[in-house]
C-alpha cells in the first residue's frame, strides 16, 4: 500500500485544471476534570476501565447529566471564532454500532448546535490574509479506545480479536466545523495547516484543552474536493482521517489534491470515502468500502434537557476571554516594537506565546525573541517537531537569559546550558553545575591566565603594549582555551588590555 | 399506504443487528406492513404550523458541577463482561473501522 | 393464608410500628404465601428470601430500640418489577438478553425504597424491556391473573399486580409507559398509579421509551398507593429529567379524599374514549363509576380531546424509535448474553446473532419499527409527525383542564383476555393502550382505580383519573373519594372477591 501505486497528477497541472475546496473537521478534547455526562476523571493514563461509572459505561438504567464547564467552554469556543451561540439547543443521538461506544449510540449534537456562524482569520507566511468561516462548533463525548490484537503493527486489519479500556468514553469533545473554503488555489495544503494552528493556539490561549496532536486532544479530520475550472458546483469529497500533525494536514490535503486530479483526469469518479493518511508514505488510502453511507438515525436526545443559555450568562463568558492570538500579535508588535518582518518571523516559528510567556518571566523581548526564533527553533526542526513540544519552558528559557544577564554565563556557554536542559539534565542551574559550565569570574584565576598566556607569547604582549589591540585576540584565545571555554571572552579582552596598558 | 418487503424487512434487521430467520422475516414483513399501516395515521394530522415536542416537561439548563464522583472499580465494571483479558474487555475481530 | 397478608400497607405498618407484630412476622408470611401460589401466578422471577429476612430483622431492631420509623412504610415488605436494577441478584427485564446479569449498582428508587426500610420480597415478571401489554412477552413464561389463571394479568407489569391480587405483597413497583402500571391494576383490581413524567427519578430505570418511562406505586388501596408515592418520589440528581420539586401531597390528598365529599369538583368524562372497541361491560362499569361520582357531588362535563384518536399511532411511532436507540447497547460486548463467539466470527456476526437471540418477537417488531421510522426520508413523516402530535395531545390536556379539574375514562377497552388471545395480533394487543398512552404522551399524571366487576365475566374494570402535571392530589383526592363510596357500596373492598388461589402442598 505505497503511493508509488497510485497515480498523482504534477501539482501545477492540479492548479490549473481544478480549484480545490477545503473542509476541515477539528475535534477538541476539553480539558475539564471530569467527562461530560458523569463524574468520572478524564486524567490520562489510568488503568483501563478504572475510570468508568454506570452512565459512560453505557450500562442498562444510566442516565446522562451534563458537566456545566463543558458547556462554557463550548460557549466560550463559540465566542473567541466571533460565533452566534444558540439561545437554545439539545442534544441528539447519532446511532450507529462501533465496539467502542457503549450505548452504540453518541450523545452529540445535530442540527442544533451550540454555536454558529463565526470566522477565523489567518495570515499566512508572506501577510496573505485568509478567512476560514466557521460553520459550527457543537458538543459532544469522545469513545473508548480499542487495541486490536494479532494483526501487523496493532492495526484493525488481520487482528484476532480486540480489548475495549473505556476510561476515554464520555471524555468532553468539541467539534469545529468549518464552512467550505474555496479560492485558496496552490495554498491551499497550506491554509489548510495554517488554519489548524491558528485554531490549536486560540484553544490555547482559552485554557480549555491540552491541544495535543500527537496526544489526541486536537483531532483533524480533512475533507478536499476539486472543482474543474468551468464547474458550477462541488466536486465530490473525500475525508481524511489519522491526520496526526499540523505538517500532516498540509501533506495530506496536497495528497488528495493530485491524487484526486489524476483520477479526474482518468476519466474516473471520486468516491465519497473515508480515506486515512499514512505517516509514513504521505499518501491516503481507502477505508473499507461500504454498501451504503451511514444513516446515523439522528433523534433528538430524551435523557438531556434543552440548553438555553441566559444572556447575561454569555456575556459574562465574553468577558473571560482572554487575548486572543491575533490581538496578542497586534500588541507584541507594539509593545516590542517589531517590524513586520520580524513579527512575521516570530508568528512562522510559531514562537509568539513561547516568547510572550518567557517576557513575563523576565526576560527581555529581544533575549527571548532570539532563543526562540533562532536556536530553538533550529533545535525543532531537526528533530522534526514544533517548538511548543521542546522539552524546554518559558520559564527555563528566561533562566538562562538572566544567567547571561548576570555574567555567569556566556552566550556559548548558555546555549551547552540549554543543550542540556533539552537533554533532560534538570533545570539550568542543575545543568550549570552538574557540567561545570559556570563562567570563570574569579578575577584572580583569570589575572593568573593571562599572565601565563602573556608570558608564553612575548612578541604578542609586545604588540599589545605597543597599541596593536587586535593582537590581544591570540591571548584571548589561549585564556579561552585554558579555561575550556568559561571565560567571558569579552571580559578576558578587558583585563588583557588593563594589564598591558 | 406502506407496503414493507420482505427484502425492506431484512434490510431493517441488518441495520439493527438482528440475526432473524426466513420464516421470521415472512411473518415480521406481514406484522410490520400492518403496524405501518395503523401508525400512518398520524398523517391525516394537519400539523404543519405545529411545534413538535421532544421533551414533555418544560426543563431547561441542568447541569452538574466539575467536580469527580465516585465510579466503579475495574472489577465491578468487568463483572458482566463475556469475555476480559488484562483489564479490558475483549471483543471479537472488529471488521469495519469507525464511521 | 395468614391473615397479614390480607392487611393493607397502612395497617401493616401501623402494627409494626406500634410492635403488635415484627416486620419479620410479616415478611415471614408474604415469603410463605409466594410459595404457596407462585407456582401457579408467576407473579416473581426471583425471590431474595435472605435479604428480605435480613432487612426486616434491621427495622424490627431498630423500633425496638425505641428509634423512629425510617419513614411511615418502613417494615412493609414490596415487589419491584425486573427492569429496574438491584445490586446482589439478577435484573433480567424479561429478557433472555440480561438472564445472568448482575448490575453493580441499584436504581434510586430501589435505594430509597431500601433507605425507608421497605422490605423488598424480590424482582416481578415484565413483557421484555416493558413492551407488552399482557406479560407474554416474558422470556420466562407468562404471569396469570389470580381472578382467573388462564387470564393475563395485563402488561407490561403483570408480576407486580398479580403479586398484589395474589395477596404475594401488600405493595410493588412498576414502570409505565403507555400504560404499563395502570392496564394492569385495571384487570387485576387493584390500584396502580403513573406519576408525572419526571416526578420519580430514572436512575437505574432500564430505558424502554426514555421521553415516556415513569416508575409508581401499585397497591391494593388508593392510600397505599400515595404512600409509597411519596417515598419513591422527588428530585434525583442523577436524572436530568427528574423535576426539582417536592412531592406533591398526595397522603393528605388520599386522606381527604375519604371523606366522600366532591362538591366543587368538576369531572370531565372524555367523548373518545368509547366505540368499537370496548367491551361492553367495562363500559357499564365506567358508568355506574361516573355516577358514584356524581352522588359524591362531582359535577360531571363531557370532555372532547379529538387529537385523542391519534394517540396511539403516534405513542407506537415514539416509543419504538426510542427503543431502537435504547436496546442498541445490548451488543454482547460489556454485558449480557453473548452468543456466536466461536471459529472466527466478527464482532458484527456476534452482535447479530447474540441480538437474534436473546430478544423475543415484539422487541425485534419494535426495534425494526423504530429504526424504519427514524431513517433519513421517513423521519419527517413518521417520528417528526408523531411529535407534533404529541403536541396536539398535550394542547387538548390544556384546554380539557381549563375546563374541568380532573379527567376520567376507562382504564382499558376490556377485561383480562385469555393467555394466548391476542399473541399473533399486534395491532389488537396495542389496542389494550387506547386510554392510558394520552397521558404518557403529554406527561400528565393518572391513576387506576378499581370500578366494579364487568356484567359479562365478573372480572375486574378499571376507572382512570387523569390530573394536569404536577396536580396528583387531584387524582387521588378523587379516586379516594371514589374507592370510599365504592367500599361501602359494596360492603367491602372489591379486592376481596377474588377467589382464592391454590394452595401447594
Amino acid at each position: 500500500m505505497t503511493s508509488s501505486t497510485v497515480d498523482l497528477m504534477d501539482y501545477d497541472e492540479v492548479l490549473e485544471r481544478f480549484d480545490p475546496v477545503l473542509g476541515l473537521e477539528v475535534h477538541v478534547e476539553l480539558n475539564t476534570n471530569t467527562k461530560m455526562f458523569c463524574g468520572c476523571s478524564t486524567t490520562f493514563g489510568g488503568e483501563p476501565n478504572t475510570q468508568v461509572c454506570p452512565t459512560c459505561l453505557g450500562l442498562p438504567g444510566s442516565l446522562p447529566v451534563l458537566n456545566r464547564v463543558g458547556v462554557e467552554s463550548a460557549i466560550r469556543i463559540g465566542l473567541a471564532l466571533g460565533c452566534d451561540i444558540a439561545p437554545w439547543c439539545r442534544f441528539a443521538r447519532k446511532n450507529y454500532f462501533y465496539p467502542d461506544m457503549p450505548k452504540n449510540f453518541q450523545t452529540s449534537q445535530y442540527d442544533e448546535p451550540i454555536a454558529f456562524n463565526g470566522e477565523l482569520v489567518l495570515e499566512l507566511a508572506d501577510g496573505e490574509v485568509v478567512t476560514v468561516g466557521i460553520e459550527r462548533a457543537h458538543m459532544e463525548e469522545d469513545t473508548g479506545k480499542s487495541l486490536h490484537v494479532g494483526g501487523a503493527t496493532g492495526r484493525i486489519h488481520g487482528a484476532e480479536h480486540s480489548l475495549l479500556d473505556y476510561n476515554r468514553a464520555g471524555v468532553p469533545l468539541i467539534e469545529v466545523v468549518t464552512k467550505p473554503i474555496t479560492g485558496t488555489g496552490a495554498r491551499a495544503p497550506e491554509v489548510a495547516r495554517a488554519y489548524v494552528t491558528a485554531l490549536r493556539d486560540l484553544l490555547r490561549a482559552l485554557g480549555v484543552s491540552d491541544v495535543r496532536m500527537d496526544q489526541g486532544s486536537l483531532r483533524c479530520d480533512a475533507n478536499v474536493s476539486l472543482m474543474p475550472k468551468d464547474a458550477t458546483e462541488f466536486g465530490t469529497r473525500t475525508e481524511t482521517k489519522n491526520v496526526n500533525s499540523l505538517r500532516s494536514v498540509e501533506r495530506a490535503v496536497r495528497h488528495e489534491m493530485t491524487r484526486q486530479a489524476a483520477v479526474l483526469a482518468a476519466g474516473g469518479t471520486i468516491m465519497q470515502e473515508t480515506r486515512h493518511f499514512d505517516e509514513a508514505t504521505g499518501g491516503t488510502r481507502a477505508g473499507r468500502r461500504k454498501e451504503t453511507s451511514e444513516d446515523y438515525r439522528y433523534f433528538p436526545e430524551p435523557d438531556l434537557v434543552p440548553i438555553a443559555p441566559a444572556a447575561d450568562w454569555v456575556e459574562r463568558l465574553r468577558t473571560t476571554l482572554p487575548e486572543m492570538p491575533w490581538q496578542r500579535r497586534k500588541r507584541v508588535q507594539t509593545d516590542w516594537q517589531l517590524s513586520d518582518l520580524e513579527l512575521r518571523d516570530l508568528v512562522n516559528a510559531g514562537a509568539i506565546d513561547l516568547v510572550a510567556s518567557t517576557v513575563d518571566a523576565g526576560a527581555t523581548p529581544d533575549q527571548a525573541r532570539a532563543w526562540w526564533v533562532n536556536y530553538l527553533s533550529q533545535e525543532a526542526n531537526s528533530r522534526g517537531t514544533e517548538l511548543a513540544e521542546l522539552p524546554i519552558t518559558p520559564v527555563q528559557v528566561a533562566r538562562v537569559a538572566a544567567l547571561v544577564t548576570d555574567g555567569a554565563l556566556t552566550n556559548k556557554l548558555a546555549r551547552e546550558v540549554v543543550d542540556g536542559v533539552l537533554a533532560g539534565e534538570g533545570e539550568p542551574d542543575d545543568v550549570v553545575a552538574k557540567r561545570g559550565l559556570a563562567v570563570v569570574s574569579d578575577e584572580g584565576a583569570l589575572t593568573a591566565a593571562i599572565d601565563e598566556a602573556l608570558a608564553a607569547q612575548p612578541d604578542v604582549a609586545e604588540k599589545i603594549r605597543g597599541g596593536k589591540v587586535q593582537a590581544a585576540g591570540a591571548i584571548v584565545g589561549a585564556v579561552m582555551k585554558a579555561t575550556k571555554g568559561q571565560a567571558d571572552a569579552k571580559r578576558v579582552r578587558e583585563l588583557i588590555l588593563e594589564r598591558c596598558s | 399506504m406502506p407496503n414493507i418487503s420482505r427484502d425492506e424487512v431484512a434490510h431493517l434487521a441488518r441495520l439493527s443487528r438482528l440475526a432473524v430467520t426466513e420464516d421470521e422475516l415472512d411473518m415480521f414483513a406481514g406484522q410490520l406492513d400492518v403496524i405501518l399501516q395503523s401508525v400512518a395515521k398520524v398523517s391525516e394530522v394537519a400539523a404543519d404550523d405545529i411545534p413538535p415536542t421532544s421533551h414533555a416537561v418544560p426543563l431547561t439548563n441542568v447541569f452538574r458541577e466539575d467536580v469527580e464522583r465516585p465510579g466503579l472499580t475495574q472489577q465491578q465494571a468487568l463483572a458482566g463482561a463475556p469475555a476480559a483479558e488484562e483489564g479490558r474487555f475483549r471483543v471479537p475481530r472488529i471488521l469495519g473501522e469507525q464511521a | 393464608m395468614s391473615e397479614l397478608t390480607r392487611f393493607s400497607a397502612a395497617e401493616l405498618a401501623e402494627k409494626i410500628h406500634a410492635r403488635e407484630v415484627s416486620s419479620v412476622e410479616v415478611t415471614t408470611a408474604h415469603l410463605d404465601r409466594i410459595a404457596a401460589v407462585d407456582g401457579a401466578v408467576h407473579a416473581f422471577l426471583h425471590v431474595d428470601t435472605a435479604g428480605a429476612l435480613a432487612a426486616a430483622k434491621a427495622v424490627d431492631d431498630d423500633i425496638a430500640a425505641g428509634k423512629p420509623p425510617a419513614s411511615p412504610l418502613a417494615g412493609v415488605p414490596i415487589a419491584v418489577k425486573d427492569v429496574l436494577t438491584r445490586m446482589g441478584a439478577p435484573t433480567t427485564c424479561g429478557s433472555r438478553m440480561l438472564e445472568h446479569w448482575e448490575p453493580p449498582y441499584s436504581s434510586t428508587v430501589v435505594r430509597r425504597l431500601e433507605s425507608a426500610g421497605l422490605v423488598v420480597l424480590g424482582k416481578t415478571n415484565m413483557d421484555e424491556f416493558a413492551m407488552g401489554s399482557s406479560t407474554e412477552n416474558s422470556a420466562f413464561g407468562p404471569t396469570h391473573n389470580p381472578w382467573d389463571l388462564d387470564r393475563v394479568p395485563g402488561g407490561s407489569g403483570g408480576g407486580s399486580s398479580a403479586s398484589l391480587a395474589a395477596f404475594e405483597a401488600p405493595l410493588a413497583i412498576g414502570t409505565d409507559t403507555g400504560g404499563s402500571i395502570r392496564q394492569p391494576a385495571s384487570v387485576t383490581g387493584t390500584v396502580g398509579v403513573k406519576p408525572t413524567y419526571g416526578g420519580v427519578s430514572r436512575y437505574g430505570l432500564v430505558a424502554f421509551s426514555s421521553s415516556l418511562d415513569q416508575a409508581g406505586p401499585c397497591a391494593r388501596t388508593v392510600l397505599d398507593a400515595a404512600l409509597l408515592h411519596e417515598v419513591i418520589g422527588g428530585h434525583d440528581p442523577l436524572d436530568s429529567t427528574s423535576i426539582n420539586a417536592p412531592v406533591p401531597p398526595v397522603v393528605a390528598a388520599a386522606r381527604e379524599g375519604t371523606g366522600g365529599d366532591l362538591r366543587g369538583v368538576k369531572v370531565g368524562v372524555v367523548s373518545e374514549f368509547t366505540g368499537e372497541w370496548y367491551q361492553a361491560g367495562v363500559t357499564g362499569a365506567f358508568e355506574l363509576a361516573v355516577d358514584a361520582l356524581r352522588q359524591l357531588g362531582a359535577e360531571i362535563v363531557k370532555v372532547s380531546c379529538p387529537s385523542f384518536d391519534y394517540a396511539m399511532p403516534a405513542y407506537y411511532l415514539i416509543a419504538p424509535s426510542e427503543v431502537s436507540s435504547n436496546l442498541a447497547r445490548f451488543d454482547a460486548m460489556r454485558y449480557g448474553l453473548r452468543v456466536g463467539d466461536q471459529d472466527g466470527a466478527t464482532a458484527e456476526e456476534v452482535m447479530t446473532q447474540t441480538r437474534g437471540a436473546g430478544f423475543g418477537a415484539e422487541a425485534k417488531r419494535r426495534i425494526m419499527i423504530g429504526t424504519y421510522a427514524l431513517s433519513s426520508g421517513y423521519y419527517d413523516a413518521y417520528y417528526g409527525q408523531a411529535q407534533k402530535v404529541r403536541t396536539l395531545i398535550s394542547r387538548d390536556f390544556e384546554q380539557a383542564f381549563n375546563q374541568v379539574d380532573v379527567l376520567v375514562s376507562p382504564t382499558t377497552p376490556t377485561t383480562a383476555f385469555r393467555i394466548g388471545e391476542r399473541v399473533d395480533d399486534p395491532v389488537a394487543m396495542y389496542r389494550a393502550d387506547l386510554c392510558t398512552i394520552p397521558a404518557n404522551l403529554a406527561g400528565t399524571p393518572a391513576i387506576s382505580v378499581p370500578a366494579g366487576l364487568s356484567d359479562e365475566d365478573g372480572l375486574p374494570v378499571g376507572l382512570q383519573v387523569m390530573a394536569p402535571a404536577l396536580r396528583e392530589p387531584r387524582m387521588y383526592r378523587v379516586a379516594a373519594a371514589y374507592e370510599f363510596a365504592r367500599d361501602i357500596a359494596l360492603g367491602g373492598s372489591l379486592i376481596n372477591r377474588v377467589p382464592d388461589l391454590e394452595v401447594a402442598r
